[in-house]
């Protein structure tokens, strides 16, 4: 197990950890997304996350194969979410099994950094002044404050 | 050597490019070179918002915005991500 997913439907941390046991393995770490209610002073309501997918996977898969060489762990799995997403829903799920902890939790976050910061996946908020927005484009932010000063 | 040959390229568009430009994706027959020359032309068409740190992705892997463009290349402009 050593792979990057998108997925549409709700995630099943609980079914999908089984595939990460091992009898070798002493450390099991994941690490969840949940969509929060507010961002950046924004009372949020909901999320869509869309994917550039044949590249996402790629670059996904190439973050868990480094996971691999830098860190000495048994299995890897990280599932994130697309489509339309409410307050608390899981958008991303990491889990790393391995012999240790340490290399466990080293692993699990390195993996959720790569992936915020290179995987083409983008985030737009929908917030409860009626607004929406991109996530990190900066002039969906100048967008929104022309829609506040009509 | 300027290449003059026109070209067909199919673009296609994520998140704010995508709300922007109006569809998800089109095929452009064009005579520019590289991707970067492309953008240029497509920003000033939709309006695209300056951002930093845009990306561009060739036939599914990512590329320079200086490579040459060939017929048929399908080619995704990557405004910053923000999975997770």
């Amino acid at each position: 197990m050593k792979e990057f997913q998108i997925q549409a439907g709700v995630l099943q941390p609980e079914r999908d950890k089984l595939r990460l046991a091992s009898p070798s393995c002493g450390g099991f770490v994941t690490f969840e997304g949940w969509v929060r209610n507010r961002n950046d002073g924004q009372d949020v309501l909901r999320l869509e996350y869309q994917a550039y997918e044949a590249l996402a996977l790629k670059e996904g898969n190439r973050i868990i194969r480094e996971a691999f060489e830098r860190f000495p762990i048994e299995k890897a799995l990280c599932i994130h979410r697309v489509g339309s997403l409410e307050i608390g829903e899981l958008a991303v799920w990491v889990a790393v099994s391995a012999g240790h902890r340490d290399e466990a939790f080293s692993a699990c976050r390195y993996i959720i950094d790569e992936i915020k910061y290179r995987v083409p996946i983008w985030k737009k908020e929908y917030y409860a002044d009626g607004d929406s927005g991109w996530v990190n484009c900066e002039a969906c932010a100048s967008h929104a404050h022309e829609q506040h000063d009509h | 050597m300027q290449n003059i040959h026109m070209k067909n390229i199919n673009v296609e568009y994520f998140a704010i490019l995508r709300e922007r430009a109006g569809c998800d994706r089109e095929t452009l027959a064009t005579t520019l070179n590289t991707p970067a020359d492309l953008f240029a032309e497509l920003q000033a068409r939709y309006k695209f918002p300056a951002m930093t740190s845009i990306k561009v992705a060739i036939n599914d892997e990512f590329a320079d915005f200086q490579s040459q463009l060939k017929d048929g290349d399908r080619v995704v402009f990557i405004p910053p991500v923000a999975g997770g």
